[in-house]
């Protein structure tokens, strides 16, 4: 089974080999409230960890959504193009933005597993 | 990911009549202009602009100011608060609602407001005025600060105010006092509503039909409490009331206008009656005279993406060369235009609709056309 990986700030990096699928928790979704339409980047495009990977618009605001990890984006989710409702709907599922091929796989190390981000989340 | 912040203050928030209802209820309260509001309930956003827009939604609206503009006739008040505004109040008769502007010196807008005068005659020489809630504290000492001797403010701190909004609410209103039915847009009657005594307006801002309840802080609980047993009508917070507004192509202070634009400037012609276009006697006439005659240089206008991404407040609006014409200042996702809808001020000679234009999001240029607005048609009862 894929491991999955956390940031504090609410995304996530499912792990398969040296690619990782990039999208954002369930938690992220429901405080972002409707989305309305998902700014992807090109696929070739190099993210550097904390950098931005995409933008999400929901009725209410944009927010950025940061790249877990540093790597080379090698497909986007163009479905949410006509459908940016699905981050909403399934956000660790068919609502993803991302996969990227990693860089420097050191850099899991410092995300957090399930369980933490479990954790952390029920301090907010 | 990094959501926009929410306006956070050290002071503690003030609360509504209300409050407890939404926090049980489920909202997410928000600190908005110094009180703890609900900016949605768990439906949503989309869900609770749609839902106003084909039933009825229910506002708590009780953060902005209510206060009596109270002389001893309706000439003398009405002509203490047109030394302010450059609506005709004079004119208006009893029972008859008006929106206009608090204008300072240089025409530019202090805030916009409702003004009410009452239909009961033993009342004559009282004016009801409603304001922004982030406005209110400055509006009354600048009123006050201004009235003859003989006209008072009296603040009406111990009242709430509840909007009922959408295609339905007459039916729902009418059910709780058959004579809601009756009433006209922008007029008030002083209704019995489930026992309590209401002043109630055909007024609202959606764009949709609908009515402002302005009741007892300690009885208008009851009104909510009976117009939320009928399945029609549903809470609704402030981000649909944000949404419905933009969409309906209505001004919100301190984004779509403030103290640098003028009524003109802001395509609020239609609020200044000609008697005051010609007469003047409001601050700021000059300018407001001047440009009506000249067309001011700047001017709101309604813009409308293409695509799906939305243009917010800030973007820059540019010309295909590059320059710079103006700016947004209210934009986003208008759900029942199913796409993104904006507004802002953009050079005079950009304002024809049908102008293409582009609005500069996160550095890049998004096609957008000058469109007229409202973008979704008002359903006012007229």
């Amino acid at each position: 089974m894929a491991e999955t990986r956390y940031t504090k700030d609410h995304e996530y990096i499912r792990i398969d080999g040296d690619t990782g699928t990039v999208g954002i928790t369930d938690y992220a979704q429901g405080q972002l409230g409707d989305v309305v339409f998902v700014e992807l980047p090109s696929v070739g495009k190099a993210l550097t960890k904390g950098g931005e990977a995409a933008v999400v618009e929901s009725v209410k605001a944009a927010s950025e959504v940061y790249a877990p990890v540093s790597g080379e984006v090698v497909a986007v989710n163009s479905e949410l193009e006509a459908a940016p409702g699905t981050v909403n709907e399934d956000p660790a599922g068919k609502g993803w933005f991302v996969k990227i091929k990693l860089t420097n796989t050191g850099e899991l190390d410092g995300l957090l597993s399930e369980a933490e981000y479990q954790d952390y989340v029920k301090t907010l | 990911m990094a959501a926009e912040a929410e306006t956070a203050s050290t002071e503690p928030l003030l609360k509504t009549p209300f409050h407890a209802r939404h926090v049980a209820a489920g909202a997410r309260m928000v600190p908005f202009a110094g009180y703890d509001m609900p900016v949605q309930y768990p439906a949503g956003i989309m869900a609770e602009h749609n839902w106003t827009r084909e039933n009825a939604g229910l506002f708590d609206v009780s953060h902005m100011g209510q206060a009596f503009l109270v002389g001893p006739d309706h000439e003398t008040t009405a002509r203490a608060l047109e030394a302010l505004i450059p609506a005709d109040i004079v004119n208006l008769p009893p029972g008859k609602q008006r929106y206009s502007q608090l204008l300072n010196e240089e025409g530019g807008i202090l805030d916009d407001l409702m003004v009410t005068r009452s239909a009961d005659p033993d009342e004559d020489g009282a004016l009801l005025l409603i304001v922004n809630a982030a406005c209110k504290t400055a509006d009354y000492a600048h009123i006050e600060a201004r009235l003859p001797a003989n006209v008072k403010l009296v603040k009406a701190e111990h009242r709430g105010l509840i909007a009922l909004q959408g295609p339905k609410a007459e039916e729902v209103l009418a059910a709780l006092n058959p004579e809601a039915a009756e009433m006209g847009f922008m007029t008030l009657r002083t209704l019995k509503l489930g026992g309590v005594k209401a002043n109630v307006s055909r007024s609202g801002y959606t764009g949709e039909d609908g009515y402002e309840i302005s009741a007892a802080a300690d009885r208008i609980g009851e009104i909510w409490d009976a117009l939320l047993l009928d399945p029609k009508v549903k809470p609704i917070g402030l981000g649909a009331r944000d949404s419905l507004r933009l969409e309906a192509g209505l001004c919100l202070y301190g984004h779509d206008i403030d103290t640098a634009t003028s009524p003109v400037e802001a395509a609020l012609n239609w609020s200044i009656q000609k008697r005051r276009r010609e007469e003047g006697g409001f601050p700021g006439a000059a300018r407001i005279q001047r440009e009506f005659a000249e067309k001011p240089a700047r001017v709101r206008v309604g813009l409308l993406p293409e695509g799906r991404a939305p243009a917010r407040e800030g973007a820059d609006i540019a010309t295909a060369d590059g320059t710079i014409v103006g700016k947004v200042t209210s934009g986003g996702f208008g759900p029942t235009l199913n796409g993104p809808c904006a507004m802002g001020y953009v050079a005079r000679e950009h304002a024809a609709p049908g102008t293409k234009l582009d609005l500069i999001v996160r550095g890049k240029p998004l096609a957008a056309t000058v469109a007229a607005m409202p973008f979704v048609p008002n359903r006012y009862k007229r």
